[in-house]
């Protein structure tokens, strides 16, 4: 496969800035939808994509999202600054989340980041400690017969 | 259901007009948690919320729902009617409260998103 | 008069934890903000949300909630389920969505001239 096969994007995402949360998902399905890739593998994309903006913007202090896109995958990786997840399998359970109240006031922290994501992916790698920050890094396969 | 019904039933206002006037609203789901919009809506969906803040229109963007309802008569600032403008989504108000529109919705035949539960 | 067990029974919801279910039914109010629940809710009504934890005890006791009703499936946080306990507050479980379980609430409701 050639570099110029591959479309990259890369979006700065900062805690707390509910205002600019989103773009970057948005942005990332737009392109999607142009390329013409099925709609419901676009509309999986969006959703994980969303969440684990909103992860960043909501734990994570300062971090960034980044985007490959092949003609067989899309993979998309969020770094963060943040706190860390102390335990991920805890994390992974639907309804468990460590987001403060105000958050709740705001339509999120629900804890369903993780298992919404890992429901819309094809695969997902945590990499995470304590007080060094998150890698996320989520797979969609773009054709049902594309090697993982 | 067309929008203009649903508009008329719940005694409202559209405050945002999106583009596909010909939008067949069969399921509701109701929430002011947008994760779970993201987990269980539907695409096509009609979603009924108290939440007055501009994730709801990018949540709705991202999720292929084509209409919002803002209960309660909250107010809807300029940033959220701009970016449904811009997002194109259809943005509703009514005064009744969450449960008196769902109810009315639901007796006219509208039903819940079943999808992945 | 309607009371929680009469709402239990005729719609069949799970009760996670029985508090006063004897307790009248006067209205049903929906939200998952807290702010809203504390500003609007009345005394005796039934709250349908999907938020799981604590604080939606503490919120049912200071507004009178005559039973919380969590949909989609979700359990109380155990966190949640102990401090209802402790404060005989009935928390209700159904695999519905709040969109249907309104709506079958409403039509109750209504049947029963509360509405």
């Amino acid at each position: 496969m050639n570099v110029t096969d591959i479309i990259e994007g890369c979006y700065q995402l900062m805690e707390g800035d509910f205002t600019n949360a989103g773009v970057a998902s948005s942005e990332l399905k737009s392109i999607l939808t142009k390329l013409g890739v099925p709609l419901d593998i676009v509309r999986r994309t969006a959703i994980a994509a969303f969440e684990a903006e909103m992860n960043v913007i909501i734990h994570g202090v300062a971090g960034t999202m980044h985007y490959a896109i092949s003609e067989t995958e899309v993979r998309i990786t969020f770094t963060d600054m943040g706190p860390g997840i102390e335990n991920i399998e805890l994390a992974m359970k639907e309804g468990y989340s460590t987001a403060p109240d105000w958050v709740r006031e705001m339509g999120w922290g629900a804890g369903m980041g993780l298992p919404n994501i890992k429901k819309n992916t094809d695969e997902m790698k945590i990499d995470s400690a304590v007080g060094e920050g998150t890698t996320l890094e989520i797979t969609i396969k773009l054709r049902k017969d594309a090697p993982c | 259901m067309e929008i203009s019904k649903i508009v008329e039933l719940l005694n409202g206002q559209l405050v945002v007009h999106g583009s596909n006037k010909t939008v067949e609203i069969e399921t509701v789901c109701s929430t002011d948690l947008m994760s779970d919009v993201l987990r269980f809506a539907t695409k096509g969906t009609l979603l009924v919320t108290a939440l007055n803040q501009a994730q709801v229109i990018r949540t709705a963007e991202i999720a292929d729902i084509p209409a919002v309802i803002m209960v309660m008569g909250k107010a809807i600032e300029k940033e959220l009617t701009e970016l449904a403008e811009k997002k194109d989504i259809t943005l509703i108000s009514t005064n009744l409260p969450t449960f008196t529109t769902c109810g009315i919705l639901y007796a006219e035949g509208l039903i819940g998103c079943l999808e992945g539960q | 008069m309607l009371k929680v067990n009469n709402v239990v029974e005729k719609l069949g919801f799970e009760i996670k934890i029985k508090g006063d279910i004897e307790k009248e039914v006067t209205g049903c109010y929906i939200s998952d903000l807290l702010s809203d629940v504390m500003a609007k809710s009345k005394d005796g009504e039934l709250w349908i949300t999907l938020q799981t934890h604590p604080n939606i005890v503490a919120v049912a006791v200071v507004k009178g909630i005559s039973a919380i009703i969590i949909t989609n499936n979700r359990d109380p946080e155990p966190e949640t389920a102990k401090k209802a306990e402790t404060e005989n507050i009935t928390i209700l479980k159904t695999e519905r969505t709040t969109f249907e379980t309104a709506g079958m609430i409403y039509t109750l409701l209504k049947s029963e001239n509360i509405l």
